[in-house]
């Protein structure tokens, strides 16, 4: 098992992927010759060439577009978003072509694309540049939305990703990008809609997914060591489809849940879960379900205030002290 | 109202309508009798399908929107017929023409229009949304002017695969002032990729014309010029002169790995939708006079009546054929069975209809 980067896990599941499968083609802006924005793409152009790794002009409509109609004919386009931000520009290809063409067809064709780039907050780029659509995406049936958390989920998100005969949008992180974590040396999936327990506890559940997951990870650390609670740390990894018995088998263990998410309270995916939890384990409640997420306001540029606009530890610790209450 | 100035026009548009200056051109003049016969035989089923919609639409069985091709079949007709194992093509939500040029049959298409399970797309689709993957027909787009990149990505897919082939991706007059369009041309340009993009320009992009919707207009196709593209204007009303005049860009494609502009002037002789009341934005005398002067099936048919290929009998044989076939059709349409709720959430995933232990999908994906 080595320990690699975030991004060198993504890179990893590109680069074995493009070796496995001559249909995969890498695209998007700077993702050649500039070696990536974030880099996560490095390396990719000199060891696969300009035809399977291709730098596309600033023109998101047209080269998603145009990666979703390749993606028809059998290509299997990896499309690099340089924001997820990006994508509103791209909107009606992402949600109307990809999403419905299955569906609008009566099951004759599937978009086997996959789009990927950072959907966060937290880092000091203001509003325009901070979107994390990954409630508004999840929101379409026909569409498949990851957030991995961890290089491991990283690598094999991004692998099933690609092997799914689905439209699938992984949405990274730029701040967990030099993040550290054990990979195996050998080829692995994480099948989408499969969670994870990152941490094993009885007291509390919390629930995140993508950055939040160690946010609340660092939480729980505290609530046990200062606090003397047990908290279970339930990973998302894939928001549709949703491992919706995970969450529920830890509900009905713990009895007690946080949600806690980077995205706007608003319709987030965290109210999703919460109806989960209070239709099918309501019984199993001994508290009422709370929420951190983002303060409910545009991205704020200021940094100082940037951090706390988004879940922090303190706030997690916190809001779960009061469900614990 | 005030029509534009047309700066770029087919020069055969200049002249009054009669015999085709393009019969003789290679491409046509190389086709067998029963091509012809059979090219004129599609584009009177386009028009007797469209007709037959139009009662069933009145009558009320079909729902939505209802975008009518009567007037613009040659262009269809004339691109389609010229296309082989490796051209795909795409287009937006006047497409019954389209779909019936690959081969569609009218009962598939007539169910998908009633909402039925019978239809192309199961009923899930509608008017707007005909496709045949198979045929190399990819939609049947919603969306004005959407299917452009789409298109530009089957080009890039076939180039890619290494195939001689193309694709032709159909858009309205209406659809060259969407952005998408020119992040399409700008791509099939850039990428060399084997591209036809086909403005069918009739005049009006719903109730606007090109004068009151379009900076410079009369100039469409030129546009191409600002993406050093080719491009060419077309006369829509002779389906001769679309194949001759989209055979060289098809070359283009095949051989050099181009991409090409056309605008076929063509005309809609119904409203946008049968939802329009066409009563503010032209007058009916506009269309009597292209219907009686420049109608392209009546064009052909006089044509290949004049080349001897046609009489007037097996013209009617032909007409009486297709009618009866739309009637048909329109039964098939009427009876077939809707699609039941659970087949609602059918269709949406790939992974989800085929699930089993090797697909790659887990975990809830259809919500209550």
């Amino acid at each position: 098992m080595a320990v690699i980067s975030y991004r060198e896990a993504l890179r990893a599941a590109m680069r074995e992927e493009l070796k496995r499968d001559d249909k995969v083609v890498i695209m998007g802006e700077e993702v050649a010759q500039f070696n990536g924005a974030y880099k996560v793409t490095e390396g990719l152009l000199k060891e696969f060439g300009p035809k399977r790794v291709v730098d596309t002009p600033i023109s998101e409509a047209g080269f998603i577009g145009l990666g979703i109609g390749a993606s028809m004919l059998g290509i299997r386009p990896v499309m690099e978003l340089m924001f997820w931000s990006f994508s509103y520009v791209a909107f009606d290809q992402i949600v109307n072509n990809a999403g419905n063409i299955r569906y609008m067809s009566g099951g004759l064709i599937n978009c086997p694309i996959v789009i990927r780039g950072p959907a966060n907050g937290g880092t000091n780029v203001g509003a325009t540049h901070s979107h994390t659509p990954e409630a508004i995406l999840a929101s379409h049936p026909g569409i498949k939305v990851v957030c991995p958390a961890t290089p491991y989920d990283a690598k094999g998100l991004l692998k099933a990703a690609i092997r799914d005969n689905d439209p699938v949008y992984v949405m990274e992180n730029t701040i967990l990008y030099n993040d550290k974590g054990e990979v195996p040396d050998e080829d692995y999936i994480v099948p989408l809609g499969v969670a994870d327990v990152k941490r094993v506890g009885t007291d509390l559940t919390i629930v995140a997914h993508g950055r939040a997951v160690i946010t609340s990870l660092k939480a729980a650390e505290i609530l046990e060591q200062e606090h003397g609670v047990s908290v279970e740390v339930v990973d998302l990894r894939s928001i549709r489809p949703l491992d919706e018995e995970t969450i529920l088998a830890s509900v009905r263990k713990t009895h007690r849940a946080l949600l806690v998410e980077e995205n706007k309270p608003f319709c987030g995916v965290d109210a999703q879960v919460a109806y989960l939890i209070q239709s099918r384990a309501f019984d199993e409640l001994d508290a009422p379900i709370h929420r951190v997420s983002s303060i409910d306001a545009p991205q704020i540029y200021c940094k100082r205030m940037e951090d706390q606009q988004l879940p922090d530890v303190n706030r997690v610790v916190r809001e779960a002290l009061k469900v614990l209450a | 109202m005030a029509k534009p100035a047309v700066l770029t026009h087919p020069e055969s548009l200049k002249r009054p309508a009669g015999p085709s200056e393009y019969a003789k051109d290679p491409v046509n003049a190389s086709m067998s009798k029963a091509e012809k016969i059979a090219l004129y035989t599609k584009m009177a089923r386009i028009r007797h399908f469209e007709q037959r919609c139009i009662r069933i639409y009145q009558q009320g069985k079909i729902g939505g929107f209802l975008h009518l091709y009567v007037g613009q079949e040659a262009v269809a007709a004339g691109t389609i017929s010229l296309l082989g194992k490796h051209d795909h093509i795409i287009t937006g939500y006047r497409d019954h023409g389209h779909g019936l040029m690959v081969g569609m049959g009218m009962n598939e298409c007539m169910a998908e229009l009633t909402g039925r399970v019978t239809g192309c797309s199961q009923g899930k689709g509608g008017s707007m949304h005909y496709f045949a993957p198979d045929k190399n027909y990819w939609g049947g787009h919603g969306i004005v002017g959407g299917q452009a990149p789409l298109g530009t990505g089957l080009a890039y897919a076939v180039k890619y695969m290494g195939l001689k082939g193309s694709c032709l991706a159909y858009m309205g007059d209406g659809a060259v002032n969407q952005g998408a369009v020119h992040e399409a041309y700008n791509l099939a340009a850039l990428w060399d990729l084997p591209m036809i993009f086909v403005i069918e320009n009739n005049g009006y992009s719903m109730g606007t014309s090109q004068e009151r919707s379009t900076a410079h207009p009369g100039c469409l196709a030129k546009r191409a010029e600002g993406y050093g593209m080719a491009w060419d204007v077309i006369n829509g009303h002779d389906v001769y002169e679309v194949r001759a005049k989209t055979a060289i860009a098809l070359k283009r494609a095949h051989e050099e790995s181009k991409p090409t502009v056309l605008e076929i002037f063509t005309y809609r002789y119904f409203g946008h939708s049968m939802a329009d009341p066409d009563k503010t934005y032209r007058d009916k005398e506009e269309i009597k006079e292209y219907r009686e002067k420049k109608d392209p099936v009546l064009a052909f048919e006089q044509e290949l009546l004049r080349e001897k290929v046609l009489t007037a009998e097996l013209s009617q044989q032909i007409n009486d054929a297709a009618m009866a076939e739309a009637d048909k059709a329109a039964v098939f349409a009427d009876e077939s069975p809707d699609p039941t709720v659970a087949d609602i959430t059918k269709h949406i995933y790939w992974e989800e209809d085929n699930r089993g232990p090797d697909t790659t999908s887990r975990g809830t994906i259809i919500f209550e």
